[in-house]
């Protein structure tokens, strides 16, 4: 159990800034309207943050990827349970992977 | 009639139903944990500086990419791209936090700042799936927040200890955990025709900048552009 004052320095920095990032966008929330164009512009940042976080994995990714993938969205589509989609998500991209490289 | 906050049975109702519905990204979560673990004893760290690394970034992205910049040798450690790297990378917070607003009254917007340490990708994206139906609450995001802060911390630490034994996710197909998670989220939170046009062009702009800019800046990009053209579209069918 030791830390260098150099490790501390960089961790106790990351953390700070970090905590900054985080707080900064509920403080800067706060200061936007309700209503109109700012509004609605919040509004669509939770999906289109999604869609944007999701489309390069699934554009890089190999068939595999893509089986599973529609696999993911039928099951959740279907019975609306995040834990059984994901979970035949991972179960199907490792039987394709299996299948598409053996 | 007083409503003092933590003791109610409200608060501790909604703090577990947020620790539950946070349960199966908590699964991906532990098993990034231990993989991070794992890399940091790889890059030298010790266990102290997983401790306050984990316990105090609390930041899974920042902290795989600052593995990559670690040095064992203190003296040529690089304090300045390594604190501008968690930065960057974690830039993507002010678009997701900005989007708990509701969950706080102005009276209580000091705890509020408190309580955006527990922010993950992971417990954002359950609590604002729940905040669609009107089920979530600020405890729901602590309790979403406090079960995966532990988890994460608890399994760096197991990884830390254990070594060399999981070295690589993508051999138990668990790298896909994040992709299936998000995907199914997305689509959960389908509205009506409103959402094609910022989830398309969110999706078109991340897919075109993950190829022309590094790191992941591509989030922060498709995220801004995404939600301002359905902004956009919005004010244009307003205006016909």
């Amino acid at each position: 159990m030791q830390i260098s004052p150099e490790a501390l320095i960089a961790i106790l920095g990351m953390a700070l800034v970090t905590f900054v990032v985080k707080a900064g966008g509920l403080l800067l929330a706060n200061r936007l309207p309700e209503h109109g164009f700012a509004a609605n512009w919040l509004r669509h940042i939770p999906g289109a943050v999604l869609a944007a976080l999701v489309a390069p994995a699934l554009m890089t990714g190999s068939a595999a990827e893509a089986i599973a993938a529609a696999a993911t969205a039928l099951v959740f589509i279907l019975s609306r349970n995040l834990l059984l989609a994901m979970g035949m998500g991972v179960v199907v991209v490792y039987f394709a992977r299996l299948w598409l490289v053996g | 009639m007083t409503v003092s906050a933590p003791a109610s049975p409200r608060f501790a109702d909604a703090l577990l139903a947020g620790a539950r519905a946070c349960i199966p990204v908590v699964i991906s979560v532990a098993a990034y944990g231990l993989v991070w673990g794992v890399l940091a004893r790889g890059a030298g760290l010790s266990t102290l500086e997983v401790l306050l690394m984990s316990g105090l970034v609390f930041a899974g992205s920042a902290q795989f990419v600052a593995l990559d910049l670690w040095t064992p040798v203190p003296a040529s450690l690089p304090i300045g791209p390594l604190v501008l790297a968690a930065l960057i990378v974690n830039l993507r917070y002010l678009l997701l936090t900005a989007t708990l607003r509701p969950l706080f009254r102005p009276e209580t917007q000091g705890r509020g700042v408190m309580a955006m340490f527990f922010v993950t990708d992971e417990t954002w994206a359950i609590t604002v799936s729940a905040m669609a139906k009107g089920k979530a609450s600020a405890a729901f995001l602590l309790g979403g927040g406090l079960l995966t802060y532990s988890s994460w911390l608890a399994t760096s630490l197991v990884g830390h200890a254990l070594g060399s034994a999981i070295d690589d996710p993508s051999r138990y197909g668990l790298d896909f955990a994040f992709t299936a998670t998000f995907l199914a989220l997305l689509l959960g939170m389908w509205k009506g025709k409103g959402d094609i046009v910022p989830w398309l062009v969110a999706a078109l702009t991340a897919i075109v900048s993950a190829r022309l800019v590094e790191g992941s800046w591509y989030i922060l990009i498709g995220g801004i552009v995404g939600s301002l053209a359905g902004a956009l579209a919005e004010r244009l069918r307003h205006a016909d």
